[in-house]
């Protein structure tokens, strides 16, 4: 096996994808939206609850490879407790990473994991498409003004092709 | 003109199928980038070159390069005559009662879109029906699928078995009144079935129902004759039958030809042109307007002149045994199912793994080298009916060896013990 292909298949990574974090549909979510690879069928939908800015809960359900599986998985813990932009200024750091323009993997936390997936660009897709979904919940997802506010979920379904 | 069976036999003496020699024809197959042999397995995708066919590209631009069909110079005369005699070739080759039967386009996706714009479109009603079948690739059902929005026609889907086979009752009872057209593959890309289509096409012509035959993914591996498969229109690819790319055929009676309206304008394709109206070259010439892809068609006529060097009964033999080695050794990994399992098959095994998904295991081949192909195969629909979203293919050529097979069977082997 070569270095390169162990460095994209890190027990972390295995790991997510055998036992996925936060695989599950979130209720009374504030928001959600769909991702699709349709170069491979791969599918992810990511549910959001958005409290006063901060995102108390992320999840995911979906089918895919290992990389999209484990990518969704550590993304949901990533982001749980963040303000919606800090979720979008980590995928920008996220995205550096695995796209190969740069980013500090130091700053990235768990997420350092992906270092990997740059030197196989055919996988960039498979990392970032829970990500793109989440940017779209986000976007479906305004900020409830109180947290115990019970207005009924308008939950559209946002759709997030991978590019 | 003679059947594909008769110019077999009119060949000098065949070449008995020698692996080594035969390997030894296509310079890719021994290339070591990154230090390690290459097992190419996505034949189905396109097919390697032999050096003959490399060659005839690269002299024609070095010593025969003109444009075809406009100067009266020499060098013109004899790109056009070189081009030309690929379309005779060709029409040997499929059993083409004329050359004039033979089109260039970009490719079967071109010819399968020229059929129903300039075949189909102007006979088209609404309520009128196109049948093609559920294991289609995406390039004979989206063509379809534009002709019957400009149209009102209707497409009608022939279902296939959960073997992957085509439901041939259920075929023959979708061919009713109000079929036009039948659009269907001969072998499938994502599975390797062969479908009875000289039967399909006699049921159809039964009902007075043309049909159209996408040879794709057959034209590598079994005898073309579109006189023994009966049918009306016939499109396949140079670079899935060992030429370049960018060069497709279609295959049409001359009768269904003559009465079709040209595609596309252009230069090349006409009799005279006014501002007022402008009159059509004859066939074929009305098919291919614009200076066609040369050096393409004539790579294709060496790729064609190489495949009937080589005995095709000894490769179809050798493609069998691979089929059966490789369908013997994947089906025995743990957790692996195959995805197809018609007993008329070319040499193509689509799989899927519960313990990892295609994508990953393509990844994984590929660091041994292997190439397959991972994904839906332009077969949307067909994944969504037999319920997987994805398999991984293995598809053969005659120039793969047995131990090219027991090579993908180890990769998957340790990929198993990796992601399982």
């Amino acid at each position: 096996m070569s270095s390169e292909l162990s460095e994209l298949y890190q027990s972390v990574i295995l790991d997510h994808n055998r036992a996925p974090r936060n695989y599950r549909r979130i209720d009374d979510a504030s928001g959600s939206a769909r991702g699709r690879n349709p170069s491979c069928g791969d599918e992810v939908v990511v549910f959001v609850r958005n409290d006063a800015g901060v995102l108390t809960d992320v999840s995911f359900e979906g089918s895919g490879c290992a990389i999209s599986r484990a990518s969704a998985s550590l993304m949901t813990q990533s982001v749980k407790g963040k303000t919606r932009d800090e979720a979008l200024a980590l995928f920008e750091r996220f995205h550096a990473l695995v796209a190969g323009d740069g980013a500090d993997a130091r700053s990235l936390g768990k997420l350092a994991v992906f270092s990997g997936v740059r030197a196989f660009p055919a996988r960039v897709k498979c990392a970032s498409l829970a990500w793109h979904a989440l940017r779209s919940a986000l976007e479906d997802a305004p900020a409830r003004r109180h947290p115990d506010d019970s207005r009924p979920n308008s939950e559209t379904k946002r759709s997030a092709d991978a590019v | 003109m003679t059947t594909a069976a008769h110019t077999l036999q009119a060949m000098p003496p065949l070449r008995a199928l020698d692996l080594t020699a035969v390997r030894a024809d296509f310079p890719l197959l021994a290339d070591r980038a990154g230090g390690r042999a290459l097992v190419y397995l996505d034949n189905a995708a396109t097919s390697q070159k032999p050096r003959v066919v490399i060659d005839a590209v690269r002299t024609f631009y070095e010593h025969g390069n003109a444009n075809v069909h406009r100067g009266v110079y020499r060098l013109s005369e004899s790109a056009s005559a070189a081009y030309e005699h690929t379309r005779v070739q060709i029409a040997s080759f499929i059993g083409a009662r004329t050359a004039r039967e033979v089109v260039f386009t970009r490719g079967t996706t071109e010819a399968i879109n020229l059929v129903a714009q300039s075949y189909a479109r102007p006979r088209l009603a609404p309520g009128d029906e196109i049948l093609i079948t559920a294991m289609e690739h995406h390039s004979n059902i989206v063509p379809w699928q534009l002709v019957c929005g400009q149209t009102g026609a209707v497409l009608r889907v022939a279902p296939v078995t959960d073997a992957g086979e085509l439901d041939v009752a259920g075929f023959e009872a979708l061919l009713g009144e109000r079929t036009r057209l039948v659009a269907l593959t001969q072998v499938s890309n994502a599975l390797g079935t062969i479908n009875p289509v000289t039967a399909l096409v006699a049921a159809a012509h039964a009902r007075g129902v043309p049909v159209l035959v996408d040879a794709a993914q057959s034209a590598p591996h079994l005898p073309l004759d579109v006189q023994a498969l009966g049918c009306d229109f016939l499109a396949c690819s140079s670079h899935k039958m060992f030429g370049p790319t960018g060069v497709g055929i279609l295959y049409g009676r001359e009768a269904l030809l003559d009465a079709m309206p040209p595609w596309q304008g252009g230069g090349d394709m006409i009799d005279t042109v006014t501002f007022e109206e402008s009159t059509w070259a004859d066939l074929p010439a009305k098919f291919e307007a614009g200076t066609p892809n040369i050096s393409g068609v004539i790579g294709l006529g060496a790729a064609v002149h190489y495949l009937e060097s080589l005995d095709r009964g000894a490769l179809a033999a050798h493609e069998d045994a691979l089929l059966k080695h490789a369908t013997d050794l994947v089906s025995r990994i743990a957790g692996v199912r195959i995805v197809g399992t018609a007993p008329e098959k070319i040499a193509v095994v689509s799989f899927v793994a519960d313990w990892a998904h295609p994508h990953d295991l393509a990844t994984v081949l590929d660091d041994g080298g292997i190439c397959v192909r991972a994904g839906h195969h332009c077969a949307q629909p067909l994944m969504r009916r037999l319920g997987v979203p994805a398999t991984t293919r293995a598809s053969f050529a005659f120039y793969n060896t047995l131990d090219e097979v027991d090579a993908l069977a180890d990769a998957l082997a340790s990929a198993h013990r990796m992601l399982a």
